[in-house]
């Protein structure tokens, strides 16, 4: 009996090591990329590698800095996101049970699960291979019409979360006054959701502006920044990834710039989206 | 003579037979009080007369419910004027998201009425003294939308405790107040109508005595339909009394007949407490 | 009276197009990638296709089973070290952590899984290879570091938040009821968390193991900058690889050059899509009966 309880004592304590270890790793390996990528690349940044596109010659070029790819990526995020703004919003409604029955809106929203699964470099594929179909070269409307693809399954099922939060009592409060449904969605659940919105909106901005795969094919790359919505645009992600590939050091600075800018932002936002969630309660709107 | 008739109105969710051919008459201008023990249609018979139970899943609706002779479930029927006419106090007082003024203003907005309509609306008004125009007022400094938010909240009794913060958030008043806000709501859409589906129940009862009293004022004006489980309630507010026992509607009358001889056995046992 | 209705069926008529919308662009998704694979599908044999290790797209031979075999080897190799660590991790802060200590942890372990899959790779480069590489050395490997374990290790990292937050959720959704009545019998907490919580939770932690392999499977550019990249099934952790993400990656360009070259990527992408859709709904199907409120409890 007494060996039996110190045995289980043994290996309660055993296993609490463990599981404090483990808990550090996970931390330590947040802490450990984000420093790395700090140190590194803050060291990199300075005002003309802020504010400059590179110069000295196509990808190898020693000098100037990445504006190209800070602007692109702020091109092709917000391009993609009011383009999945267009479909999320109305889609978002659409699920709830005031529109769509149970069955048929737990069916779609287990398809904007599996979508949102979906690799994103399938998304690139696909359109890229519609791209070459109707010939239309990589450009700042192809990587914008990609990353919304990849965005918009995100942003809907954020925001139909948010939205089914909406007490009923609040919309039966609304449809007992003589609104129509529209006026209830817009006037009443939209305003009460906002918070949980515009954190949906944060969540899927996040995802879009760091992700290179999709972009890959469907966006190009140059070194400058674009003048038309046809003209291939440069990205924070594909930067890092082509220019940490190249041997010369000058450039593989740019990619850790690259990095540090691109963490900053989807940290900034990350943070943002905690304060928004964390700061509107249910009822609290003003 | 009364606006509201319930004829053989049947509804059910999926098998469910909530409510077993209600007929009956609700007397104008005085307080229905349904009673009966929970889970017994009261609600149910209460959302149906403006159609809220379309709300709920699965539910069906059979027979008439005839306002002003006109049957509210007909093929062209209009459900948004309808709900104007009658209006609805939930049991849990819930305050739109917004400021406490565009709370009440939420209804004339969204029916559009004009200021013309505004000014025939609160002229109609008949106030019984719950409303003092303050002469130190400017009234053309006010649009005619604040002089119907301060009309309305003065006639839910709210006016003094909200008049210095008419823009602050709703949710920031008491669960008290949010109720008697959500009464100003209501009355701001000028029903003919008033459904309250246990008005008093999620509040304290200093709250609750505010909102009772104010029903008793109301009542010479709107006819008033309110659902409650509490007798005592029933017995203070009360004209007409409606006995519900799983679905069925087992006795009605006006309420000092049915509070002193009631007829069915049902109802005794209920009153003497037997069942509840 | 009438504007306003007017207003609410077109909105109506919005609002249901989206819906069909989104339906329509899954099943054009699904069926370009269908279409497009198929003259490979015809072409070759499929068996050949699946188990034949010769890539060599100039002569139209398109072996698949290094990519697959890369494919399946980073990622189970990445759950291996994943699991044991994020189960741990979740059941510290589900069972043992005050509440203070998850309000801490939890956004934390957030962020981690906001941090761009490039960001994760230069990492890789950074730390990782030469980490793997001197690891290697030790173990008699002369390896560059650009490797399976590379890409396993930045896997693992990558998939932390998700099984992490999925499988705190689920643990902690378990009543606390149940605790009670275990620690009421005389158990210790590791009695109850072992034999009571961690037993009625199963289900949700094989869900979010799941939801964490379904990810690692598609991640494509962490992995492609570390793993080395090579068309052979590699023999050791310190071998280079390659992936089926890799591979549409790394190719894309020459897409159109070779005869069938597209074809075979988009049958890699196919591929892809397909394993990620089943595991992502294996896992809903399982969570969405546990975690009730997700699907049942409409407010």
């Amino acid at each position: 009996m007494k060996r039996k309880i110190k045995r289980s004592e043994i290996e309660e304590k055993i296993f609490k090591i463990l599981m404090i270890v483990s808990l550090a790793i996970v931390l330590l390996s947040l802490i450990g990329i984000i420093s790395v990528i700090v140190i590194k690349g803050f060291s990199a940044l300075s005002w003309s590698m802020i504010f400059e596109t590179p110069k000295g010659g196509y990808y190898l070029g020693k000098e100037g800095g990445i504006a190209n790819a800070i602007v692109g990526s702020l091109y092709l995020a917000f391009g993609a996101l009011i383009l999945s703004l267009i479909v999320s919003i109305p889609l978002a409604f659409a699920l709830q049970k005031d529109y769509l029955n149970k069955k048929i809106a737990n069916l779609i929203r287990v398809l904007l699960d599996v979508l949102c699964g979906v690799p994103s470099i399938v998304y690139g594929a696909f359109a890229f291979i519609v791209m070459m179909h109707f010939m239309i070269r990589a450009s700042l409307l192809g990587g914008i019409v990609t990353l919304a693809l990849f965005m918009t399954p995100i942003m809907t099922r954020a925001m139909d979360e948010s939205i089914r939060l909406v007490p009923a009592e609040l919309k039966e409060a609304s449809y007992s006054m003589g609104a129509t449904r529209f006026e209830t969605s817009f006037k009443i659940v939209l305003r009460q959701s906002l918070p949980g919105i515009a954190t949906a909106v944060l969540i899927a901005f996040g995802r879009g502006i760091g992700d290179a795969a999709s972009i890959l094919f469907t966006a190009g790359y140059t070194d400058s920044i674009p003048t038309s919505l046809f003209s291939p645009v440069a990205s924070l992600p594909l930067a890092i990834f082509f220019q940490i590939a190249t041997p010369i050091a000058e450039v593989q600075r740019r990619a850790y710039a690259s990095a540090f800018i691109l963490l900053a932002i989807v940290l900034i936002v990350s943070i943002i989206t905690r304060y928004l969630s964390s700061r509107f309660s249910r009822y609290n709107l003003s | 003579m009364t606006h509201t008739k319930l004829r053989k109105l049947k509804i059910s969710y999926g098998d469910n037979h909530a409510l077993k051919e209600i007929n009956v008459d609700i007397p104008d201008k005085q307080i229905t009080a349904i009673i009966g023990p929970s889970g017994c249609g009261k609600t149910t018979l209460l959302k149906s007369i403006n159609r809220i139970i379309e709300l709920s899943e699965g539910v069906k609706v059979r027979g008439e419910v005839l306002i002003d002779g006109a049957n509210i479930y007909g093929k062209d029927a209009d459900v948004l004027a309808l709900r104007k006419k009658v209006g609805f106090l939930p049991q849990r007082p819930c305050p739109l998201p917004m400021s406490i003024y565009d709370n009440v203003a939420f209804g004339p907005r969204i029916h559009r009425l004009s200021e013309e309509q505004i000014t025939k609306q609160l002229e109609k008004q008949k106030t019984n003294g719950l409303v003092k125009k303050e002469k130190s007022k400017k009234y053309q400094d006010y649009s005619k939308m604040d002089h119907l938010v301060e009309h309305y909240l003065k006639l839910a009794g709210l006016w003094d405790e909200v008049k210095d913060r008419l823009h602050s958030s709703a949710s920031k008043l008491s669960i008290g107040q949010q109720q008697r806000l959500a009464l100003a709501r209501v009355l701001a859409i000028e029903p003919e109508v008033i459904l309250a589906d246990e008005p008093t129940s999620a509040l304290d009862p200093l709250s609750a005595k505010l909102v009772e009293e104010q029903f008793k004022l109301l009542k010479k004006d709107y006819t008033i339909v309110i659902v409650t489980h509490i007798l005592r309630q029933a017995r203070r507010i009360a004209d007409y009394v409606m006995f519900m026992y799983l679905g069925e509607l087992i006795e009605h009358g006006p309420a000092e007949k049915f509070f002193n001889a009631p007829q069915k056995d049902k109802t005794k046992e209920y009153l003497s407490g037997e069942i509840s | 009276m009438k504007a306003r209705k007017k207003a609410d069926s077109i909105a109506t008529f919005f609002f249901y197009s989206s819906a069909i919308f989104i339906g329509i662009l899954a099943l054009i998704i699904l069926a370009v990638l269908v279409v497009k694979s198929l003259p490979i599908l015809s072409n070759n044999n499929f068996f050949e296709l699946l188990f034949s290790s010769s890539w060599r797209p100039s002569r139209g031979e398109f072996g698949f089973l290094p990519f697959i075999v890369g494919t399946i080897e980073v990622t189970l190799i990445a759950m291996a070290i994943a699991i044991p660590i994020c189960l741990l991790s979740s059941i510290y802060l589900s069972e043992y952590a005050t509440k203070r200590m998850r309000s801490i942890f939890m956004p934390v372990i957030d962020l981690l899984a906001g941090i761009p899959s490039v960001v994760f790779g230069l990492f890789g480069i950074l730390v990782i290879v030469p980490f793997v590489s001197f690891l290697g050395k030790m173990f008699g490997s002369s390896t560059t570091g650009y490797s399976l374990l590379s890409g396993s290790i930045i896997l693992a990292i990558m998939v932390f938040p998700i099984i992490i937050s999925v499988a705190t959720a689920v643990l902690r959704s378990v009543p606390h009821e149940l605790r009670e009545s275990s620690l009421a019998l005389g158990a210790t907490r590791w009695q109850t968390v072992k034999k009571v919580v961690v037993r009625s939770s199963i289900g949700g932690l094989i869900a979010a193991v799941v939801l964490g392999f379904s990810r690692a499977i598609g991640e494509t550019m962490a992995v492609l900058m570390v793993i080395g990249n090579v068309a052979i099934i590699p023999k050791s952790l310190f071998d280079p690889a390659y992936t089926l993400t890799s591979l549409i990656a790394n190719n894309y360009g020459e897409m159109m050059s070779i005869p069938m070259y597209d074809s075979a990527l988009l049958l890699a992408a196919l591929m892809l899509l397909l394993i990620v859709a089943f595991f992502n709904i294996i896992s809903h199907i399982i969570l969405s009966k546990l975690i009730k409120h997700n699907y049942t409890n409409e407010a």
